[in-house]
């Protein structure tokens, strides 16, 4: 078919041939427009009421969205999510390849630590952390509590908590790649590392990527549990704002929006990694 | 001629599955033993022993006169370590059935990671080898397309040209046209046939009878974990002593 037959299309009968063809008309959809229009209704009105109502003090979040305690807060806040985020994977990396090892002690290991730290609520554990200088004032001959300030406390704590999760994910991914890959492998005698790294953990990354995706955002929102033993992240920064100025919703107001730009940003970047592993599934030539 | 291949009363079981019952078999270099009989017969297993991706759970296996994952000392056999092992299997080029082909990585990339990962051979050198492979198998125009975007066929010989990337002392060949449409069949088959022209020792287990009259120097019969039968195309697929072989033939062809 030449370019100006297809240009054509929407105006002409979508077949050309006999005219006793007959000619397909799509269905209607009334539902879908009813549904659009109750929608638009529902976040008119709620726009309406944000917008009006004044005790949301527009102009208060305004003044605060980029003041510097106010981006102190979410630089802590960001690096702190990457931290977790890097140490958590690798260290749940290390616990999925334990699981799935020949070897029963190493088996045994990961379970017990996925059991562990997935059986503490997080904030229970950061808790336990920040007072663990009760039960050993002392490690290697410094005081516990000069080793392990709070900004330590949070590291480790979240660290441990993200890698039971991520250990989980990174072992349903492996899962998911055929085993007829490995043994591919084998036959061509690829050693077992260059089978983990080239082989497998690619081909794993497609299941691996949105879960993680989902607890890298987790994470970055999660971090605000941190504001309990004081660290300095961006809700605890809106905290110290409105406990000095009484303007509470605004501040919350002002973290809010922070959390919801970088989980879009987030979301973005997500998008592209999936499409980078999934090169070479497509079926079209 | 020297022996290539040499099996010596081989058991394997699967749980309650004796599967393999004492097989012995001895394939010569630079010969074609294309191994016949009904599915569950023991002769993928039987192939899989030959590059110890099966362990034998008696008996062993020797290829160009090593022997496969064991070290023998007095009479005992003493397993490998895997790196050994690894080692053994370059020299041995696997054909599956359902190629397996890495899907994440281009037909070049699949051709070229075993000599550079495997033999250490260097990148330049490999990419132009794997190239040669590819026109040798007709593909030399797909070598940056991904396994999925290709047919079967096309897959299966990019598959074939893997093996041959580590210039393997043999080949073995597990059903390789059963997962394909029956219009590509000839394809592959005839990329088999011309490494058999090469004089390259391979052992082949297939369904396609007319295939192997016509290219085997031996045709195996197996049957129930055993052998039932071997020899001349022309005497086991032509005039078959046993009766489990007319039998079977008989459904074939």
């Amino acid at each position: 078919m030449s370019s100006d037959t297809l240009a054509k299309v929407p105006t002409a009968p979508q077949t050309p041939g006999p005219a006793d063809t007959p000619r397909i008309v799509p269905r209607r959809r009334y539902g879908q427009w009813a549904a659009a229009v109750a929608v638009l209704a529902l976040l008119a009105l709620a726009a309406d009421s944000v917008l009006r109502n004044k005790a949301f003090q527009w102009g208060v979040v305004a003044d605060y969205f980029t003041s510097d305690a106010v981006l102190r807060g979410l630089w802590l806040t960001l690096w702190l999510t990457a931290v977790v985020m890097v140490l958590g994977f690798a260290l749940g990396t290390l616990l999925a390849a334990f699981r799935l090892s020949a070897n029963p002690v190493l088996r045994a290991v990961s379970w017990g630590y996925v059991w562990l730290f997935r059986s503490i609520p997080i904030l229970v554990q950061l808790l336990l952390w920040f007072n663990i200088g009760a039960l050993y004032p002392q490690v290697f001959g410094v005081r516990t509590v000069d080793l392990l300030t709070p900004i330590a406390v949070a590291i480790v704590g979240l660290t441990l908590h993200e890698a039971a999760f991520a250990a989980e994910v990174v072992r349903a991914g492996i899962l998911s790649v055929d085993r007829g890959q490995i043994e591919a492998a084998q036959a061509l005698g690829l050693s077992r590392s260059r089978r983990w790294w080239r082989i497998v953990l690619p081909q794993a990354m497609r299941s691996i990527v949105p879960p993680a995706g989902n607890m890298l955002i987790g994470t970055l929102k999660g971090t605000s549990i941190v504001s309990v033993i004081a660290v300095n992240d961006l809700l605890f920064s809106a905290q110290l704002i409105y406990h000095r100025t009484y303007q509470v919703i605004p501040l919350l107001m002002v973290a809010t929006l922070w959390y919801a730009a970088v989980t879009s940003l987030l979301g973005l970047g997500q998008h592209f990694v999936e499409k980078y592993y999934a090169r070479g599934t497509e079926h079209a030539r | 001629m020297s022996v290539m291949v040499d099996i010596r009363s081989v058991h394997k079981s699967f749980g309650s599955l004796h599967v393999l019952k004492g097989v012995d078999l001895r394939v010569r270099t630079a010969e074609v033993t294309v191994v016949l009989g009904p599915s569950g017969s023991g002769k993928s297993t039987l192939l899989r022993t030959v590059n110890h991706l099966e362990k034998a759970d008696r008996g062993e296996v020797s290829v160009d006169g090593a022997l496969m994952g064991y070290r023998r000392v007095g009479n005992r056999l003493y397993e490998l370590p895997e790196r050994e092992v690894l080692r053994q299997r370059t020299r041995i080029g696997f054909v599956f059935q359902n190629f397996r082909l890495f899907p994440h990585l281009t037909v070049l990339d699949n051709v070229v990671e075993a000599p550079v990962s495997a033999l250490k051979r260097p990148r330049k050198q490999a990419v132009a080898d794997a190239r040669r492979l590819l026109e040798r198998v007709g593909l030399g125009d797909r070598a940056e397309a991904y396994p999925r975007q290709l047919s079967g066929g096309q897959q299966q010989r990019v598959a074939i040209a893997r093996a041959l990337a580590l210039e393997p002392k043999l080949l073995l060949f597990d059903e390789p046209t059963s997962a394909l449409d029956p219009e590509l069949v000839g394809e592959v088959l005839d990329v088999i046939r011309d490494l058999a022209a090469r004089g390259t020792t391979m052992i082949v287990v297939t369904h396609e009878i007319a295939f192997a009259r016509e290219v085997a120097d031996t045709v195996v019969f197996m049957a129930d974990g055993r052998i039932v039968e071997q020899g001349p195309p022309a005497e086991v697929l032509g005039a078959p002593r046993e009766e489990r072989t007319r039998a079977f033939l008989a459904k074939v062809l």
